[in-house]
């Protein structure tokens, strides 16, 4: 299939489509709201069902109302409307149902601004609202691969019975890029199972519920959802990398727009012969620790960027203990970091390994 | 022997876990006869809240969700719309729905989500322990109210069913009480014009059922009964507010 210039935003909502999710229940925010308006206009289109929510709350109410009665569904939003969606993502945690939520991020805290940032990751991964319950979280770097995770998120909420969220910065969602859509429905339609509220024809009464009030009974749920998570740990870790098939001195770690960033400023020092590796996470949740030890064991030190204040940083410094040298830098307010402002923080970190640079194309010493 | 009175297919057999002189039993069961008269019962999803019904997931002889707190009507929409062909209900107190759900109520019921709505005043939060409530009286002792509700702190009890009656959008909306067999009676009929509505797939509708709760109140049965009567009555009264059949196109079709 040819490939169509797209804007984020719009290549998310079809990409819904495209897995087989008609159903979409959401309020707009910016930098979220073309994924609103592109479905509003499409979903008719493909006998799907579109709803304005008054509010992110209800939005995720409703999303747990649809995946309920065992539909596909997909909501969206931006920070402070995933503030608002986090009580909900809670019980559908927990009635384990399948729902993808996508967070274009935008910075904060509070109101913040509408301008991309990353300062959802903690959020995302480690305490979205109440109670021991984790999400899958899926970071794509560019609109292509945002369209990816949005097929593969269906896939996963399905196959784990869990919320995936695909979160990416406003950047994803604003910028065009050229992508390819798989064909239309490669989503098999969802089944229902043993779960869905369907009626109850032919078979006894179904409950979803969250509520359990006997503590054992609430222990062994809970154990039950941890034994999913460790699963999910085991089965999901996703990442990339980029330049570390030969040696370097210096890996850079950084996930979603940022990675990008990055690159072009690894691939302005290799020309003045640095050598410089890119570990950027595809899942924040499951976080790939293994993979990323493995990575940093040939480097000297490590350099963590993102657009946020240190927060991928504390899954950086579990996965490579306390005596790491690990440096960061971070932007916030929606600030994006120039290749410039990378390229110095890149140069002061090898600074710090005593490290000189190789001539480029020059092999090192065997 | 001739069975005179059986228990209904539209409630389990499970026991209620509700407090003596309680009238959410009587509102179950008038649901669930309603569901079984409609011969709905295989095809109709429940919506449980959170507040004294909490648990009605487990009496409720039919698919059942458990929504958080207010969101009740947010939830009966996601699943209706998903699937248009079952019959989606709620059953919510006061505290529920009129407190920290009213957002959700407002716009369920004013974009016509074909669902029905029960709504128990009963004047008081029960489970958490008889707090002032958004339909608590004026004057109306409460836990967090211990002088009696002052109006010039807390404003005047919420009427519900006349906030959704005078939106525009076309809906069923009526109010019934508890407090005598007679209104029990016409509060079941209610009930199911609510529920044959949906069915019917002509609108929203909504039942608001005035209710007793002796425990927090801190009167008798029938004590609880008069002073449904004798206070809430005049403030709250009966009948039906809205009928679909009375809605005359409003000629709003604003155009670019």
């Amino acid at each position: 299939m040819a490939k169509v210039l797209m804007k984020g935003n719009e290549a998310i909502g079809e990409a819904a489509i495209r897995a087989g999710c008609v159903h979409f229940f959401g309020y707009p925010i910016t930098p979220q709201s073309e994924v609103p308006e592109y479905l509003a206009k499409r979903l008719p289109e493909v006998g799907g069902k579109f709803v304005q929510a008054e509010s992110e709350v209800a939005a995720s109410n409703m999303i747990y109302g649809a995946a309920g009665v065992g539909v596909r569904v997909l909501t969206t939003s931006s920070s402070p409307g995933i503030s608002l969606m986090s009580e909900a993502l809670s019980y559908i945690a927990a009635c384990e149902l399948p729902v993808v939520v996508v967070n274009v991020m935008r910075s904060g805290p509070g109101l913040g601004g509408i301008l991309p940032a990353q300062s959802d990751y903690l959020h995302a991964t480690k305490g979205t609202a109440h109670g021991d319950f984790k999400m899958i979280v899926l970071a794509p770097a560019s609109v292509q691969e945002a369209v990816n995770l949005v097929i593969l998120a269906f896939e996963l909420a399905e196959k784990y019975l869990n919320p995936v969220m695909v979160i990416g910065d406003g950047m994803i969602g604003q910028m065009m890029e050229p992508v390819e859509f798989p064909v239309e429905g490669v989503g098999k339609p969802l089944d229902p199972g043993n779960w869905a509220l369907t009626g109850c024809k032919g078979r006894g009464k179904r409950i979803i519920n969250s509520l359990y009030l006997d503590p054992e009974i609430c222990y062994r749920h809970n154990l039950k959802l941890t034994a999913k998570y460790e699963e999910i740990r085991k089965a999901e870790q996703r990442f990339d990398t980029y330049n570390t098939d030969g040696p370097y001195d210096l890996l850079v770690t950084a996930f979603g727009m940022t990675s990008r960033i990055a690159r072009t400023a690894i691939d302005e020092l290799a020309q003045e012969g640095q050598r410089v590796a890119l570990f950027r996470p595809i899942t924040l949740n499951p976080f790939p620790y293994e993979a990323l030890r493995a990575a940093a064991s040939k480097a000297k030190r490590v350099l963590d960027l993102e657009m946020n204040m240190g927060q991928m940083l504390q899954d950086v410094r579990m996965a490579l203990g306390p005596d790491a040298a690990i440096d960061f830098f971070g932007t916030a307010g929606g600030v994006v970091p120039s290749p410039d402002q990378c390229r110095e923080k890149m140069l002061e970190s090898i600074s710090k390994t005593g490290s000189r640079p190789k001539a480029k194309g020059a092999r090192r010493n065997p | 022997m001739r069975k005179v009175f059986a228990s209904t297919a539209g409630l389990t057999d499970r026991p209620t876990h509700y407090c003596p002189g309680c009238t959410h039993g009587i509102i179950h069961r008038m649901v669930g006869e309603v569901i079984e008269d409609l011969g709905i019962r295989e095809r109709t999803v429940g919506i449980a809240p959170v507040g004294c019904s909490v648990l009605a997931y487990e009496y409720f002889n039919c698919d059942m969700f458990e929504a958080s707190h207010g969101r009740a009507p947010a939830v009966a929409t996601g699943a209706k719309r998903a699937r248009p062909d079952i019959i989606v209900f709620s059953y919510q107190g006061d505290g529920d729905l009129a407190s920290i759900g009213m957002g959700e109520i407002i716009h369920t019921a004013n974009r016509g989500e074909k669902v029905t709505v029960i709504f128990v005043n009963n004047a008081i939060y029960g489970m958490t322990g008889g707090q002032l409530a958004p339909t608590t009286m004026p004057g109306q002792y409460s836990t967090t109210t211990p002088r009696g509700r002052d109006v010039r702190d807390c404003g005047y009890p919420v009427k519900m069913a006349e906030i959704i009656a005078q939106l525009t959008t076309p809906a069923f909306v009526a109010r019934g009480s508890t407090h005598t067999p007679r209104e029990i009676i016409a509060t079941k009929a209610l009930i199911k014009k609510a529920f044959e509505y949906q069915v019917a797939g002509t609108c929203f509708s909504l039942v608001e059922v005035l209710s007793i709760c002796p425990t927090n109140w801190g009167l008798s049965v029938r004590e609880s009964e008069k002073w449904l009567e004798r206070e809430m009555l005049p403030y709250y009264p009966l009948g039906v507010k809205k009928r679909p059949e009375d809605f005359a196109e409003v000629s709003a079709d604003a155009k670019h």
